[in-house]
């Protein structure tokens, strides 16, 4: 068995004169979380719905577990999970009914009990889909999406809408797919969540992948330290490290690749002058900050 | 796999307690109301003499098989294909053929309990004669225009871009028919045109079959096989076009 849950080389889509996905190459491992990251429109959803099987590509290589979805395989559909990136559920069912009736479809599905458990749906197991909220129908659409135990889990943009708590609690699902040795391909706009989930992260913008690795990788790449702290003068009263600060809300934002000399001169600053550098914070470059240096590399 | 898709159907169809009543009611009022206006009047239909509750039970079963096939699947199936549910089905192993079996089998169940409801009703209230010896014709006419309404309302979805717009094209595209083809009005020396959009059409040919079998004149097994055969070219027709145009995926 290959190594490669995932293999795509030079995949190219064009609707009309519009090229969506123009020749990417993507390589997922078997047992990885991959987060295929970008903003709306960069062709993140057409690459996976080919992957999937519901498009077909233009051009390129693909393989899905060894197979060309454009097949549309009924055997190649059973070895994978899909959740498309709008909740699509019917609404006069209950969740048990739900998953029982994709549970059917499928040749060795998951227990009934365990998909439940699975996306913590336990208390809403009688009540009908269109009673749930957003966020449950989202699980619920996870649990159908796993019910007949997919070696590779597609999940475009599964946090869409949520609240900050139920974010992190489905990161905690997702996470725990992958201690079930599942292989899992997500989209997502949101930096924090390639970062929180993803063992490698692509970058994909105007359809093109313009950067990948894991997101230590990533960010090392980027070596800046952004340094931060109220503040409301200008630029002509910081130390010269500090003269590159920007502001924003009434603090200053400095990037900087040498963080020891900022941080010297700055607190010395602050003594001299006999003041605190209040909300002070020094964080590495976030995965946003990388991915938005990128934005401003391709504007330029 | 198939059957049980069916189960789902029916399901979740009964779930939505007013969509499931008034599916059923409308005809009723319909079966009613005609009945009650025109149900005394003697009818001569294409050289045949009857009386006007036999005329109007078998065009309201007409009305319920076209409404329970045609409307329900054109408007059902393009709601759940812009909601996504088509696409969510055709991603996992369930051949699309069971699929559509469910909807279909599902829409012919309810179109059977439909014509159980008003043939009863036409029987009990206006003393219609069931069909006995034409039951064999009944049946198969039903069974040949339930399928062929339902073939017709799948390759409807086709040219309806969204949920939205689905009652509208439905009902514009039966309700004139309707009207044209001996269902709702006995058309007595229609204009030649409007006469040949009649015969063109299946509706016509359907209300005719099922109004031979209902006529207590009829002898033999009740088929109008130059009716059947009309309906079943539309079935074909329709079945092709579905099957070269349908969508599992929303209109964008």
């Amino acid at each position: 068995m290959s190594e490669l849950a995932v293999e795509v080389r030079g995949l190219r889509k064009t609707y009309g004169t519009v090229v969506a996905v123009g020749g990417i190459d993507l390589s997922v491992r078997r047992g990885e979380i991959f987060a295929l990251i970008g903003p709306n429109g960069a062709g993140k959803t057409t690459t996976l719905e080919i992957l999937e099987g519901h498009r077909r590509a233009d051009a390129g290589h693909v393989r899905v577990l060894g197979k060309d979805p454009a097949k549309n395989e009924i055997s190649f559909k059973g070895r994978i999970g899909i959740v498309l990136q709008s909740t699509s559920i019917q609404p006069y069912l209950t969740v048990e009914e739900t998953i029982e009736q994709f549970r059917g479809y499928y040749p060795a599905p998951l227990p009934l009990d365990e998909l439940i458990d699975i996306v913590g749906l336990q208390e809403s197991r009688k009540k009908l889909v269109r009673r749930l909220s957003g966020g449950q129908q989202r699980r619920l659409d996870v649990a159908i999406g796993l019910a007949g135990d997919p070696e590779l889990l597609f999940l475009d943009e599964p946090t869409t809408g949520f609240d900050p708590a139920a974010r992190r609690s489905a990161w905690a699902m997702i996470r725990d797919l992958k201690s079930l040795g599942k292989t899992v391909l997500l989209t997502t706009h949101y930096m924090d969540e390639a970062q929180a989930l993803a063992d490698t992260v692509s970058i994909i913008r105007g359809g093109r992948i313009v950067a990948e690795g894991t997101p230590d990788e990533l960010r090392a790449g980027q070596a800046e330290t952004v340094i931060s702290f109220r503040f409301t003068g200008s630029s002509a009263d910081l130390p010269p490290a500090a003269a590159a600060a920007k502001f924003e809300n009434g603090h200053a934002v400095l990037h900087t690749a040498d963080p020891t000399t900022a941080l010297y001169e700055l607190t010395n600053w602050a003594k001299e002058r006999g003041e605190e550098l209040e909300a002070l914070s020094v964080t590495p470059a976030s995965l946003e900050d990388v991915y938005l240096g990128l934005a401003k590399d391709e504007s330029n | 796999m198939a059957l049980r898709q069916v189960g789902y159907e029916n399901r979740s169809f009964w779930r939505n307690p007013a969509a499931a009543f008034f599916t059923f009611l409308l005809p009723l009022i319909f079966l009613v109301l005609f009945n009650s206006l025109f149900g005394d009047s003697e009818l001569t239909i294409d050289g045949r003499d009857l009386d006007g509750s036999t005329f109007y039970v078998p065009g309201i079963v007409a009305l319920a098989v076209v409404s329970a096939c045609y409307t329900n699947m054109g408007m059902m199936v393009t709601i759940s294909r812009d909601l996504g549910i088509l696409k969510r089905v055709r991603g996992t192993p369930l051949p699309p053929w069971a699929y559509i079996f469910g909807r279909l089998a599902h829409a012919m169940l309810v179109s059977l309990l439909l014509v159980v409801i008003v043939v009863g009703v036409g029987a009990a209230a206006y003393g219609t004669d069931v069909p006995d010896n034409t039951l064999p014709g009944f049946a198969v006419t039903l069974m040949l225009g339930a399928v062929t309404f339902c073939a017709l309302g799948l390759a409807l979805t086709a040219v309806i871009p969204n949920a939205d717009a689905a009652p509208a094209i439905t009902n514009a595209t039966i309700l004139p028919l309707l009207f044209v083809s001996n269902v709702f009005i006995p058309l007595q020396d229609p204009p030649a045109w409007l006469a040949v959009v009649g015969d063109v059409f299946p509706v016509k040919h359907f209300a005719a079959a099922l109004q031979t079998a209902f006529h207590p004149d009829t002898t033999g097994a009740g088929f109008e096989w130059g009716d059947l055969a009309v309906i079943a070219a539309w079935g074909v027709a329709g079945t092709a076009l579905a099957l070269r145009f349908f969508s599992w995926e929303p209109r964008r």
